[in-house]
């Protein structure tokens, strides 16, 4: 008798948009081949509309995100590297085959990831402490300056760290409060979509974090058009010129973070919140002083 | 430009009701109670199933470029703008009226909106700042929303909103008569109403979301019909579900079978729940393949709404310029 073959059973790779998985709203799908060509998977690839429903999913989680408290973002986001941990070789199997490197330093690579989260989760309470003021000002009151979120945030994902990157760019911006679309590396997608697998069964509320697949140049000039978006995170973009996108951005007053000339290797967290602050509007407010 | 929705290709062929006992004149129905009974009863009954899956479909049409830009700018020019609130003060009418005229005040093309809905007390109010503008002023009357008044106090009520200058008037069945069978009852109140109106347009009311079946809604619309009603209007608003496409679809076709029995037009306003752009154009598209192209004016189909206005001027401006926008960007009243 013949050994039992079993059929393949190959997973569909769709976008995360409003905490659920759709497919492109234009039908569209592109091939993810490894760093040697091979093909491995068909990935949705996302439209200008996708974008747009995206923004309003984004732009409806945002209050309840940011009106959370700093203790429950943190524990929220702490969550998602418990979850992640448990996908470790999953994640690391993807890694590996999508940059090309040894299993292990694909796995050292997902260890930074999830200890990235974990760090970033820690300063949800912290940043505010560090970056806020009180101002000496010329007259009987308290002036207290404080860093709030700037509200929904466009990231372009770094090309090469398809994982770490992803998610040392992620991070940052939603840990203060806003929400996020991003979009991913175009040619190395899919530990992204599984991230996206392992945040929708985290406490992560749908809509905070939005991820889009597909062709870069295709996805962030309307982003950085787009007026319902009021930052730009070009690090995707490193050593690009990114002259028209940051224009269209300038367009509509959007904060933009530049993109960097080579992209780092993100193996150490920054030093301090650099990034998280990068996001975020100073509030200023007077208080009488009592006597 | 303004042809371009209506050159659409009719997929499906209006059918026109088949009328019980072929009937020809509708004062012979409304002669007595029992034959209003036998008439109402007598009505063919709407296809649930069928009913939803031609929604449906209709739903799917896609309305791209300058159709789209056609069906935008015809939306705006349909909208009642509204305001039922208890909390409604005359700062918040006046700046309704000023929304009115000039929905975006940075684009002098977009045109000004149909009426501008208020509740009596604020008739005044609202004729006062929209003067001139050609605007009309509507006002919902007879115990809005529930309608649970003595005729004598609706009346009252209706006169009032007319002497304030109200040209418009949104009235609401007794839906209690109604659903126990009381239709003559429910007649005599709109005649009476009607002619407390004059000159003023006269809106009835039908509340689908309490009729509970479409066989009701239809029975609803063609009383509201035959008692006068200028326009039949799906919702108060205040009961959910509010209008739906396939309610409206059953308004329309009793509109477009009205039309062919007596010659005479009346309109259909869809009120509540409608939001977005996308579902004022389905309404839209439903309006021109049921009742047809000539429906597609505001003295014949209205949007009763409050945020539909400010999703379609955020619509207007995407086609304009390609990019979104934002709701920041828009005012709030």
């Amino acid at each position: 008798m013949m050994a039992a073959t079993r059929l393949a059973v190959n997973k569909t790779y769709k976008l995360y948009v409003g905490g659920s998985f759709p497919r492109s709203e234009s039908g569209r799908s592109y091939e993810v081949t490894d760093d040697k060509g091979r093909f491995v998977a068909n990935a949705a690839r996302g439209s200008r509309k996708d974008v747009r429903d995206a923004v309003v999913a984004a732009r409806k989680a945002q209050a309840g995100w940011a009106g959370a408290t700093a203790y429950n973002r943190g524990q929220v986001l702490y969550r998602v590297a418990e979850i992640m941990e448990g996908r470790r070789a999953q994640f690391a199997a993807e890694v590996a085959a999508a940059e090309g490197i040894s299993d292990k330093k694909a796995a050292a690579n997902v260890d930074a990831a999830i200890d990235r989260w974990v760090w970033y989760a820690g300063w949800s309470d912290k940043f505010q402490a560090v970056a806020g003021t009180t101002n000496p000002v010329a007259g009987p009151y308290f002036d207290i300056s404080t860093p709030e979120p700037t509200g929904v945030v466009a990231a372009i994902a770094p090309q090469d760290s398809s994982l770490l990157g992803l998610i040392a760019v992620l991070a940052p911006i939603v840990v203060s409060g806003n929400t996020v679309i991003l979009v991913t590396s175009q040619t190395r997608p899919l530990p992204a979509i599984t991230l996206a697998e392992a945040l929708a069964t985290s406490d992560v509320p749908g809509g905070v974090i939005n991820i889009l697949t597909g062709h870069t140049d295709e996805l962030s000039p309307v982003l950085a058009a787009h007026l319902d978006v009021n930052a730009i995170d070009l690090t995707g973009y490193a050593g690009t010129d990114t002259t028209e996108l940051t224009v269209a951005a300038a367009d509509n007053v959007k904060r933009i973070l530049p993109a960097p000339a080579t992209e780092p290797a993100f193996l150490t967290p920054p030093p301090g919140p650099r990034r998280i602050l990068a996001f975020c509007e100073t509030k200023t407010v007077w208080h009488p002083k009592g006597r | 430009m303004n042809t371009t929705l209506a050159s659409l290709p009719i997929l499906e062929v209006p059918m026109s009701l088949v009328l019980p006992g072929e009937v020809s004149d509708l004062s012979e129905v409304t002669a007595s109670e029992s034959a209003l009974r036998g008439f109402l009863h007598g009505l063919p009954g709407v296809d649930q199933v069928g009913a939803e899956k031609r929604v449906a479909t209709l739903s799917t049409r896609s309305i791209k470029k300058a159709s789209k830009g056609f069906a935008l700018d015809l939306a705006i020019r349909m909208v009642d703008l509204t305001t039922l609130e208890g909390a409604d003060t005359p700062g918040k009418v006046r700046s309704l009226c000023a929304k009115a005229m000039r929905p975006d005040p940075g684009d002098p093309e977009v045109p000004a909106v149909a009426a501008v809905c208020v509740y009596p007390d604020l008739v005044a109010t609202a004729v006062d700042a929209l003067a001139g503008s050609g605007i009309h002023v509507a006002s919902v009357a007879t115990a809005f929303p529930s309608g649970r008044s003595s005729l004598e106090i609706k009346l009252i009520e209706t006169r009032d909103a007319v002497a304030a200058g109200a040209d418009e008037i949104d009235m609401v069945i007794d839906r209690g008569a109604f659903l126990s069978g009381r239709y003559g009852q429910v007649l005599d109140e709109i005649v009476a109403v009607k002619q407390a109106c004059g000159a003023a347009h006269l809106k009835v009311i039908l509340e689908t979301g309490e009729l509970a079946t479409y066989d009701n809604v239809r029975r609803a619309s063609w009383l509201a019909l035959a008692g006068g009603g200028d326009f039949i209007k799906t919702s108060t608003g205040k009961v959910s579900p509010a209008s739906t496409l396939p309610v409206t679809m059953i308004m329309l076709e009793a509109v477009r079978d009205f039309a062919q029995l007596t010659g005479e037009i009346r309109g259909v306003k869809s009120a509540g729940g409608i939001r977005t752009a996308k579902d004022a154009v389905r309404y839209l598209v439903l309006v021109h393949e049921i009742a047809g192209a000539d429906w597609l004016h505001p003295d014949r189909y209205r949007f009763g709404a409050s945020s539909l206005l400010n999703d379609l001027l955020m619509q207007v401006r995407k086609q304009a310029s390609g990019t979104y926008w934002s709701s920041d960007r828009i005012t709030i009243d």
